[in-house]
C-alpha cells in the first residue's frame, strides 16, 4: 500500500510549483538566456517584487479548467441537439456572430502564440508563469468560440473559411494588424499592449456587449461560452493591472516609454471596437445597450477611476481620449454605413434599421442621430424599395496604421472627416486622426510597410482585378449568398422558414418579415 | 522616430508607385457627401487627361447620389493635397502636378448632401 504524502498547503505548493521552477543560472549569464528582456528600454531592477495576480498553479488550473469545459461541451451539445439555432431572436442575429468568428476568434489564436513568446522572455518566474497559463487560456478561447459557433455553420452561410478570411478580407485586416502590431513588439510593449490596454481597459467593451448580446437574442451556446471564459478573463485582467504597475514601480525611466504605449494601444484599441459599435447598435435584433452607454460606463466612468489611480506614477488619461470619448455619439453609425456600402465584399450581410430601431437610435443619439445619419437611412431605405439597394461600387482610401477606411469625422466637425497626410521619406500616407498620424510617426518602418487590402488589390496580389473576383476567389466568399443585403437572402428565406412563415414575395424591399 | 527593435529594422514601402504596374492611385474626396463612406481609391494613368478623369472616373463613382446630377464639378472648388487647385481639363495627371498617392478634395458650393444633412 502506498504511502499517502503529506498534502502541502496552498502557499507551500504555490511557491514549489512556481517560483521554485526557477533558479540563478551558473553555467549561462542571465542575459544569453533571456536577451530581449531590456531592448525596448523598460528598467527592472529587482524581479522578485512581481506580485502574482493569480495564485494559482498548473495542476490546479488544468483540473479547474477541465470541469469548465465538461460542462461548457454538454451545454454545446444540447444546444446542437435542440436545434438551438431556431430559437434565437431573428436571423440577423447570426451576422454579429460571423463577425466575432472572422474576427476575435482568431486574434484569441494570435493572443495565444503572443503570451506564449513573450513568457519565454522574461527572467521573472511570476511573469513566465502569468503568460504562461493565460497563453492557454488564449488558445482554448479560441477552439471554444469555434465550437460553440459551429452548429451555426450547418444553417446559416458566411461562418465555413474563418481563417482563411481573416488572414484576407479587407475590413479584417483591422483586428489582424492590430494584433500583428503587438505580436511584433517586445514584451513589455505586447504586454502592455493586451494585459493592460486591452484586457484591462478594453476588454469589458468587447465581451460584455457580445455576450449580453447573445443572452438577449437566445444564443445560449454563445452565452456559455461567455460564463465559461469569465474567470478567465478576470484573470487576464488581474494581469494587466499588475503588469502596469510593476513596470512603472521598477524605474522612473519607464513612465514615458510606457505612456507612449498607453496612448498608441488605447486608440489602437478603441479603432478596433467600432466594430464591436456597430454590432451592438445594428447588429442585435433585441438590443443590450447602446455603444454610448457602453462606452461611458466601460470607459469613461471605469477608466477614468482607473486613469485617477495611476495618477500616481505620473501617468495622464490617453493622449486623444477627448476625441474618443466624443465619437461615442458616431463611430458605429458611421461603421455601419460602411459595411452597408461594401457589402458586396463582406461574409455577412446588412441591411436598414427598421422603423422601431430607428426610433431607438434618435432616443439614445439624440445629438447625432437625426442630425447627421437618418437623413441617410431613410435615403437609403427609400432607394432599396425603389429596387436600387445602395452599394459602393468603388474602392475605400484605407488608413495606413489601423486600416479602417478614413470614415471618421473631425471631433468639432461631424460634418468633415478626419483625414490627414503626411510625407515620409518622399512616399504620400493617408490617416484616419491625429491618433493613427502619431503612431505612425513615432515608428514610419513599422508601418509604411503595411499590406492595405485596398492597395493590394490595385497591384494585383489578390488573384482578380474586380470585386466579385477577388472576393469568391481570393476571400472565399460566395457573392450574393454569404453577403450583400440582408432581406431576401438565403439566410432570410431559410429563417421564414424556420419560423414557418411564407417567404416574402420577391420585391425588394416589401414588408419586413414579423419574426 | 523610429522602431526600438532587437537588431537593424529595415523596412520597405510597400505601395510605392513601381508596383502599380504604370499606373498611379488616386484618392478623391466630396465633402458633405457622407453618403460614401471615405474618400475613393481608384487608379488612374498618369498621362490621363483631367477632362477624362472627371468623366470617366469621378462622374461614374458619384453617380448614385443624388446631388451628381447637379454637381458642376469644373466650377467646384479644389484642393489638391490640402493647397489650392485648379484645374486644367486638356492637362494630364502628370502635368497637372498629381503624382501618387495625391488626394483631390471636390467642395461643391450648395451642394450639402441628402436633405442637406452632408451624407
Amino acid at each position: 500500500m502506498a504511502v499517502k504524502n503529506k498534502k502541502l498547503n496552498l502557499k507551500d505548493k504555490y511557491q514549489y510549483l512556481t517560483r521554485d521552477m526557477a533558479w540563478e543560472p551558473t553555467y549561462q549569464k542571465k542575459k544569453d538566456i533571456f536577451p530581449d528582456e531590456d531592448f525596448e528600454g523598460i528598467k527592472i531592477t529587482d524581479w522578485s517584487q512581481w506580485e502574482d495576480p493569480f495564485r494559482l498553479t498548473m495542476d490546479a488550473y488544468w483540473k479547474y479548467q477541465a470541469e469548465k469545459e465538461k460542462k461548457l461541451y454538454a451545454i454545446f451539445d444540447a444546444f446542437a441537439q435542440n436545434n438551438g439555432h431556431q430559437n434565437i431572436s431573428d436571423a440577423r442575429y447570426v451576422n454579429a456572430l460571423k463577425l466575432f468568428l472572422t474576427g476575435v476568434s482568431p486574434l484569441e489564436y494570435a493572443a495565444f502564440q503572443g503570451y506564449a513568446r513573450v513568457g519565454r522572455q522574461f527572467s521573472g518566474a511570476g511573469a513566465r508563469v502569468a503568460c504562461q497559463m493565460q497563453a492557454i487560456d488564449e488558445l482554448r478561447h479560441s477552439q471554444t468560440q469555434q465550437h460553440a459557433m459551429s452548429h451555426y455553420n450547418k444553417h446559416f452561410n458566411g461562418l465555413h473559411d474563418a481563417s482563411h478570411m481573416h488572414d484576407r478580407v479587407w475590413f479584417l485586416s483591422v483586428p489582424k494588424s492590430f494584433f500583428d502590431d503587438a505580436r511584433s513588439a517586445g514584451p513589455f510593449e505586447f504586454l502592455t499592449a493586451i494585459s493592460f490596454s486591452f484586457e484591462y481597459v478594453l476588454t469589458n467593451l468587447l465581451f460584455v456587449p457580445f455576450m449580453s448580446g447573445a443572452a438577449y437574442n437566445g444564443d445560449m451556446a454563445t452565452v456559455t461560452f461567455g460564463f465559461s471564459a469569465q474567470s478567465d478573463e478576470a484573470r487576464h485582467m488581474t494581469l494587466g493591472l499588475e503588469v502596469i504597475k510593476f513596470i512603472l514601480e521598477q524605474h522612473e525611466d519607464n513612465v514615458p516609454i510606457v505612456q507612449r504605449w498607453i496612448d498608441k494601444w488605447f486608440w489602437r484599441g478603441f479603432r478596433l471596437l467600432s466594430l464591436v459599435g456597430m454590432m451592438m447598435d445594428y447588429m442585435l435584433p433585441n438590443k443590450v445597450m447602446s455603444w454610448a452607454e457602453a462606452w461611458e460606463v466601460y470607459y469613461e466612468q471605469n477608466g477614468g477611476a482607473l486613469f485617477k489611480d495611476l495618477e500616481r506614477y505620473g501617468i495622464r488619461p490617453p493622449k486623444y481620449q477627448d476625441v474618443a470619448n466624443d465619437a461615442k455619439n458616431h463611430v458605429s453609425h458611421q461603421a455601419w454605413s460602411t459595411f452597408y456600402q461594401y457589402s458586396q465584399a463582406t461574409n455577412f450581410h446588412t441591411w436598414m434599421p427598421e422603423e422601431d430601431e430607428m426610433k431607438w437610435l434618435s432616443e439614445k443619439y439624440p445629438e447625432t442621430f437625426d442630425k447627421y445619419y437618418r437623413d441617410r437611412f431613410e435615403h437609403w431605405d427609400k432607394e432599396q424599395k425603389a429596387g436600387r439597394r445602395f452599394y459602393n461600387n468603388t474602392l475605400p482610401q484605407l488608413c495606413q496604421v489601423c486600416q479602417i477606411p478614413t470614415i471618421f469625422t473631425e471631433k468639432d466637425d461631424p460634418s468633415m472627416l478626419s483625414h490627414r497626410q503626411i510625407q515620409h521619406e518622399g512616399e504620400r500616407y493617408h490617416f484616419c486622426s491625429d491618433g493613427c498620424c502619431d503612431i505612425f510617426k513615432n515608428e514610419p518602418e513599422k508601418y509604411i510597410q503595411a499590406w492595405l487590402p485596398v492597395h493590394q488589390i490595385y497591384q494585383g496580389n489578390c488573384e482578380g482585378a474586380d470585386v466579385e473576383t477577388v472576393v469568391s476567389k481570393y476571400y472565399h466568399i460566395k457573392l450574393g449568398e454569404d453577403n450583400l443585403e440582408y432581406l431576401g437572402s438565403p439566410d432570410h428565406q431559410r429563417w421564414l422558414e424556420i419560423k414557418g412563415l411564407k417567404p416574402r414575395a420577391s420585391k425588394p424591399g416589401s414588408e419586413q418579415d414579423a419574426a | 522616430m523610429s522602431v526600438n527593435a532587437i537588431s537593424e529594422y529595415k523596412a520597405e514601402p510597400k505601395d510605392r508607385v513601381e508596383n502599380f504596374h504604370g499606373m498611379q492611385l488616386l484618392y478623391i474626396y466630396w465633402p458633405h457627401h457622407l453618403m460614401f463612406c471615405s474618400p475613393f481609391a481608384v487608379m488612374v494613368a498618369p498621362d490621363m487627361t483631367f477632362g477624362d478623369f472627371l468623366e470617366q472616373v469621378l462622374k461614374p463613382a458619384v453617380a448614385s447620389h443624388p446631388d451628381s446630377a447637379r454637381a458642376d464639378f469644373l466650377k467646384a472648388e479644389w484642393k489638391l493635397n490640402d493647397e489650392p487647385f485648379t484645374p486644367d481639363v486638356s492637362a494630364t495627371m502628370k502635368d497637372s502636378g498629381i503624382d501618387h498617392k495625391s488626394m483631390l478634395t471636390v467642395t461643391t458650393p450648395g451642394l450639402d448632401g441628402i436633405s442637406g444633412s452632408g451624407s
